[in-house]
């Protein structure tokens, strides 16, 4: 329902809210922006300030917890209030785990800038901005209340896992052809595991905008298409 | 006069939580104001029923309807059905005396007698004959006051006055006098709006547990006690039924933007 409460200063609290877990994913999106271009350029001063800025999002995120406890507490929230109130506490620590990813990106980064490069970089900055797009369009659905871009972002998901699958396959290769890449390409993979685990965060902040505004979960299984739990891959001489 | 459950009724009845009162497209005029518009509503036995809306939307005059107090409203008709175990309580054949005593009333004002404590309870027993005795009574009576929690805070002053009862405990001594009929049903006009918090716990303590024997249906401007308290909830705004259904629902994610712009405090 559009209009506002009665109490308008309720109404402005919830917009606080609100607007707080927007700066929080606008944030999270910099810093694995941030993170992926500090891999690229290998850039290790960008890469520790992508982990410094990793404290805002901690902040905010007990700002929203802060907000929202009040909000239950003095407001006794129902109906679509309610949901918004419990979905911005989910959300909020969803984003804090996406900004702690980032920063892991960026002290694997750190590491992998005292040696010189070995590995194939090429495809974490591919994935990297498809799975940034996803955030920027949850933050989008969120805002806007839009349950269709939603329902886009979750079924985006599946690219990123298919991207991160032949990323996998291509970097267990390349460690077998040249053991020396070992170290860096093991950090690669987790790095690439980092953005896939930000994608799969997006589908759940897909699912809670979805509940939020409609008051019901999906009901369709989510999609996974990461199969590196289950891959071997066979040497040859074996 | 069939409104006394006979034994197949009750049986029927014994299936937990089936429909007690019916209502279907019931209409209510004070002369020429319209003020119940085609009202269906089914009310679960043996569960708490809440009925939420703004001032004037209908829902006391329903409340009204099921022990037929509107009746001795003047100018005031009732149109449609309302089904009690099967029979319409507007029938001609129904004693609307043994009606309000299957149906009992709880008012937002506790309004006991100027009588003692005991012959508050007593009162409806003894002109309703369900006594044969001396002891008989105060079984009724002390087993009334244990139903309403009461007991314990006057067993040592029943002769005493119940208007020097505080109010939560007058409200308390009016459910017990209702109790005491044996009814089937209980209805409540906003019991608790006269009442401190730590009134209110008990009275919405009280009422959780009678649910186990009896069907309440309760009329209440705090949407937090219809939360509390109820089962389902009801919906009213300007004379219709807008929403109804299990309560957890209607205030999670309510189907009717009526209902959403009122629980959440955006008109009303």
């Amino acid at each position: 329902m559009s209009s506002g409460h009665i109490v308008k200063s309720f109404d402005e609290e919830l917009e606080d809210v609100r607007n707080t877990i927007v700066e929080m994913g606008g944030l999270a999106e910099s810093q694995l922006e941030a993170a992926v271009r500090s891999l690229t350029e290998r850039n290790t001063e960008l890469a520790l300030k992508t982990i410094e800025a990793d404290r805002a999002v901690d902040d905010l995120e007990q700002e929203v917890d802060n907000k929202a406890i009040r909000l239950l507490a003095l407001r006794n929230p129902v109906a679509d209030d309610l949901r918004l109130v419990i979905s911005a506490l989910k959300i909020a620590s969803v984003l804090e785990r996406v900004a702690d990813y980032a920063a892991n990106i960026s002290k694997r980064v750190i590491a992998l800038n005292t040696s010189p490069s070995l590995a194939p970089v090429s495809s974490i900055p591919r994935m990297g901005d498809m799975v940034r797009r996803m955030i920027d369009d949850t933050l989008k659905a969120y805002a806007n209340g839009d349950p269709d871009l939603a329902y886009d972002v979750w079924k985006r998901d599946q690219e990123v896992d298919q991207l991160y699958n032949s990323m996998f396959r291509e970097l267990l290769t390349f460690m077998m052809e040249d053991p020396r890449s070992i170290t860096s390409c093991t950090h690669l993979i987790f790095m690439a595991k980092n953005i896939e685990r930000i994608g799969d965060h997006m589908t759940n902040i897909a699912e809670i905008i979805v509940y939020q505004v409609t008051g019901e979960m999906p009901t369709e299984p989510r999609p996974k298409g990461d199969k590196t739990s289950v891959t071997m891959i066979e040497n040859e001489n074996s | 006069m069939q409104i006394q459950a006979d034994e197949n009724v009750e049986a029927q009845r014994n299936a937990d939580h089936g429909v007690i009162i019916a209502t279907r497209d019931v209409n209510v005029y004070y002369g020429d104001n319209h003020a119940l518009h085609g009202v269906s509503l089914d009310i679960n036995k043996h569960q708490v029923t809440s009925l939420i809306g703004p001032s004037g939307c209908g829902k006391s005059t329903y409340l009204r309807c099921i022990n037929r107090m509107n009746d001795t409203v003047d100018g005031c008709r009732v149109t449609g059905e309302i089904m009690l175990d099967g029979v319409d309580i507007y029938g001609p054949e129904v004693d609307e005396v043994l009606l309000r005593a299957r149906v009992g009333m709880v008012f937002q004002k506790p309004n006991p007698f100027p009588k003692s404590i005991y012959d508050n309870v007593a009162y409806g027993p003894r002109i309703h004959g369900l006594a044969d005795n001396k002891d008989d009574l105060d079984e009724i009576v002390l087993t009334s006051l244990e139903k309403a929690g009461l007991i314990k805070e006057v067993q040592d002053r029943l002769h005493s006055s119940g208007t020097g009862l505080s109010g939560g405990q007058q409200q308390r001594l009016c459910i017990a006098r209702a109790l005491a009929v044996r009814p089937d049903i209980i209805l409540m006009d906003e019991p608790c709006s006269a009442l401190d918090p730590i009134a209110t716990a008990k009275v919405e303590e009280l009422i959780d547990e009678l649910k186990e024997n009896y069907t309440i249906i309760i009329v209440t401007h705090s949407m937090q006690q219809a939360a509390r308290i109820s089962q389902q909830t009801a919906f009213f705004h300007l004379g219709e039924i807008v929403e109804t259904g299990d309560t957890e629902k209607l205030f999670t994610s309510p189907s009717d933007e009526r209902t959403q712009g009122y629980i959440t405090g955006r008109f009303g």
